[in-house]
């Protein structure tokens, strides 16, 4: 290859070139091909890189060998732990039972992943029929998809709703069943991780448009009581504990219904997470409304157009595009929240990892069981805030060109 | 300036003129009144038929209403309470008042030491040594993505596991882990070290007076007196005088092993510590991406204009980045130290009693849910008003001053 030669035929003439200091050097590659040049001795190669950052100063010294020494003996023991002594399965006996006699004798020194090739069905889709498993396994699937495509910027359009009803349809008809070839499945029988994404996909769906409605009604300058409504609504949302408000779903709703009307208790939670969500996706999208230029109301005015024509068409497409960014980021907080349902009993998947410790044969292994339900939640939570985090700075490119 | 002494009749040609409203579809006042209306009586008809429901099922059920059951003797009992209390006669407004005890003092803890830990954590993130940076951004980003009440379950199974008290591990003889919770050494309280710990309250205001008194003088003079020599003496003569003069006793209450458990010594459970260490270090990973944000959005030229004054780096952090800095902290950090405020019910997973928690427990006893709930709003609603109002009196103080 001729650039190859011709890159090190240049490289020869730049060492001849007495080299003096980076701050001089530097011009000059304006004037001859950039990116050729080499630094001088001392400032670039992975020696000076270490001497720069790692061993900067005394002080700078003494961190990274006081770190570096923690760092090596707890990976040491960790994967010790983890891979070195643990027990990756158990024997069953003839009941079909499990011996985790091989776990007993590793406690302490290695970890017992026998828990979770034991558990990991029931932690994933809780006491739903075995034999049916594969439903809530397409329905995560179809929700991982869902997410995928929304994120995708190429079906940023309106087709994007029809979608979303689509989906979410298929998903409740995989969860019940109730058709030939599908036994109906109750509610009741739900759980795992099927049930934390329907908790946060379906309270983000109909918080979402909630949400809106009480941002448009918060900045209605000619509808005072619609303000102090929206005003009170979501300041007291955002002034108390979603705990306080799963407690009033699971002890207060059943109060407020009609003697005989009985709504059931996931429904209750969902409720109880779209009312919540709702107020903290209102702030988000009422940061957009703000951030948009007083010209765009006034262009839709001067326009002639009504003001859903207005807001419909002008307002609320530049201004959820501003708000995407914050609106994931709290949509991985909702994420999150889904797992205080705990507390009033409904079988999301930190439930179901919790009763699955709960099997007197492995209550004692905990650590396995919660690090493993943390990689689920961050696997999650993690790609949705690298997402958000890409997004942002894309935007932000945008903006400042 | 202008709007006192501008000329009425050209502030009244600014505004359109006064129409009435008419009674038809196309005043948009007319219409916004027509809407207003439908909404609120909407609203109303909602909650009048919540209402109505709520009090058919309470009467239908024979719920007593009505906040009476508070003083009633309440049986409840309570773990870690800050007050005496008794359960065979103390009532339910006490045991709901230690909830709400217990509640600030988990708050007020994890919000301070939440601060520590994520300043740390945030400068940390900017330090030139990679190693601190990257383990800095590894903890904030691990942290954030799993769910808090995870980690609490997490901590909390952690401390449980912790050997007994016989085989507690002891840090010298005056602290001792097991899973019994943190036993401490405390200071036996006696009347003299009330007198002494007047004395320093009294020696703190005194030195805050003399900071004051030389920062003055220096603005007069140029010349700067030493603060620091004065301040300990102040700080350290009068408590220790008064403290001799009173008799100069010190007994030192330590925890000892007798039988199965400890004597003596004070007890931090380890349903509190969890709860202080989830929160901590849940909240921290937020506090830290508050601070970095903060402390890059202080151009650089201002590091670099303090440095052409010759200030060395702890007073151009001191006087110049971190001011600047502050004003960019405060408005997030007041949502962290409500969010820490909330997250702090999630005790009623672990078996800390909070207020969620005590509150709980009393609507399930009494059945008078309504109120269980309506208190354990009210309380928060109250301890959220308040962070935001004392945030908000800060961020006045430290904001830009303007001409």
């Amino acid at each position: 290859m001729p650039s190859a030669s011709t890159e090190r035929a240049s490289a020869a003439r730049l060492g001849a070139v007495p080299a003096v200091s980076g701050e001089i050097a530097a011009p000059r590659a304006g004037s001859g091909k950039a990116g050729a040049h080499k630094p001088p001795a001392g400032v670039g190669g992975p020696l000076a890189w270490l001497k720069r950052n790692l061993f900067g100063s005394w002080w700078s010294t003494a961190l990274t060998l006081a770190l570096g020494y923690l760092i090596v003996r707890w990976s040491v023991s960790f994967i010790d732990w983890a891979l070195v002594h643990a027990v990756w399965s158990v024997p069953y006996n003839d009941r079909g039972a499990p011996v985790p006699s091989a776990c007993q004798a590793a406690q302490g020194v290695g970890a017992c992943w026998a828990v979770i090739a034991d558990k990991y069905r029931f932690i994933l889709f809780g006491r739903y029929p075995y034999d049916e498993q594969w439903r809530p396994a397409i329905c995560i699937a179809l929700f991982i998809a869902l997410y995928a495509v929304s994120a995708w910027r190429r079906f940023w359009r309106k087709e994007l709703l029809g979608i979303w009803l689509a989906t979410l349809a298929v998903i409740g008809l995989l969860m019940w069943g109730g058709i030939p070839g599908l036994p109906y499945v109750p509610q009741d029988d739900w759980g795992g991780l099927p049930i934390t994404l329907i908790l946060a996909t379906f309270g983000l769906a109909f918080a979402f448009p909630l949400a809106v409605l009480v941002a448009l009604g918060r900045r209605a300058a000619n509808l005072p009581a619609v303000r102090i409504l929206c005003i009170v609504y979501v300041e007291l949302i955002r002034g108390v504990p979603l705990v306080s408000l799963l407690f009033m779903a699971s002890v207060m709703f059943p109060l407020f219904m009609p003697a005989g009307v009985n709504i059931d208790k996931l429904l209750r939670a969902q409720i109880a997470i779209i009312l919540f969500a709702a107020a903290y996706l209102a702030e988000v999208v009422r940061g957009g409304l703000q951030a948009l230029p007083k010209g765009q109301f006034e262009g839709a005015d001067a326009l002639g157009l009504s003001y859903w024509q207005k807001t419909r068409l002008i307002i609320l497409p530049q201004a959820l595009r501003v708000v995407i960014p914050p609106l994931v980021n709290t949509f991985i907080g909702f994420f999150k929240d889904t797992s205080l349902v705990l507390i009033i009993g409904i079988f999301d998947l930190l439930t179901a990892g919790k009763i699955a410790l709960s099997d007197p044969l492995w209550a004692s292994y905990t650590t396995e069981v919660y690090l493993v339900l943390a990689v689920i939640y961050f696997l999650f939570c993690f790609a949705m805030s690298k997402y958000s985090r890409g997004l942002e700075r894309e935007f932000n490119r945008a903006r400042r060109r | 300036m202008s709007g006192t002494t501008a000329d009425p009749r050209l502030t009244d040609a600014r505004l359109p003129p006064r129409k009435r409203m008419r009674l038809s579809w196309a005043d948009p006042r007319f219409r916004g009144l027509v809407w207003q209306v439908l909404i609120v009586g909407l609203v109303i008809l909602v909650i009048w038929y919540l209402v109505s429901n709520t009090n058919a099922n309470l009467a239908a059920r024979h719920i007593a209403t009505g906040f009476g059951f508070l003083s009633r003797v309440a049986g409840v009992p309570i773990a870690d309470s800050p007050i005496p209390y008794n359960p065979a006669e103390s009532t339910y407004g006490r045991a709901l008042l230690i909830g709400v005890l217990n509640t600030l003092k988990v708050a007020v803890s994890g919000i301070i030491l939440a601060t520590l830990l994520g300043t740390l954590i945030g400068i940390g993130r900017l330090s030139s040594n990679w190693l601190v940076a990257k383990l800095a951004a590894i903890y904030v980003e691990v942290i954030r993505d799993i769910p808090v009440l995870l980690q609490l379950l997490f901590w909390y199974t952690l401390l449980q596991g912790l050997p007994g008290p016989r085989q507690a591990i002891a840090i010298g003889n005056w602290a001792f882990l097991s899973n019994r919770g943190i036993k401490v050494a405390v200071i036996d309280w006696q009347p003299g070290q009330g007198w002494s710990l007047l004395a320093l309250v009294a020696g703190i205001a005194l030195a805050f007076g003399y900071a004051r008194y030389s920062r003055r003088r220096q603005e007069r003079t140029g010349q700067k007196p030493r603060v620091w020599p004065v301040a300990i003496a102040l700080m350290v003569l009068p408590p220790a005088a008064v403290w001799a003069l009173a008799g100069g006793s010190l007994v030192i209450d330590k925890p000892v092993l007798r039988g199965f458990n400890f004597t003596g010594g004070t007890t931090i459970s380890p349903e509190f510590v969890a709860l202080l260490l989830g929160l901590v270090v849940y909240t921290a990973a937020y506090i830290a991406e508050i601070v970095r944000s903060g402390i890059e959005a202080v151009p650089q030229g201002q590091w670099e204009a303090g440095r052409a004054l010759g200030l060395h780096s702890g007073v151009l952090l001191r006087k110049i980045v971190l001011p600047q800095a502050l004003r960019v902290v405060v408005p997030p950090m007041t949502s962290q130290y409500l969010n820490l405020t909330k997250n702090s019910s999630l005790a009623v997973a672990i078996g800390f009693q909070d207020i969620v928690s005590v509150a709980n427990t009393v609507l399930n006893q009494t059945g008078q849910a309504i109120e269980g709930i309506a208190m354990i709003m009210a309380v928060y609603l109250t301890i959220s008003l308040s962070i935001s109002l004392f945030m908000n009196w800060y961020n006045a103080r430290i904001a830009l001053v303007e001409r």
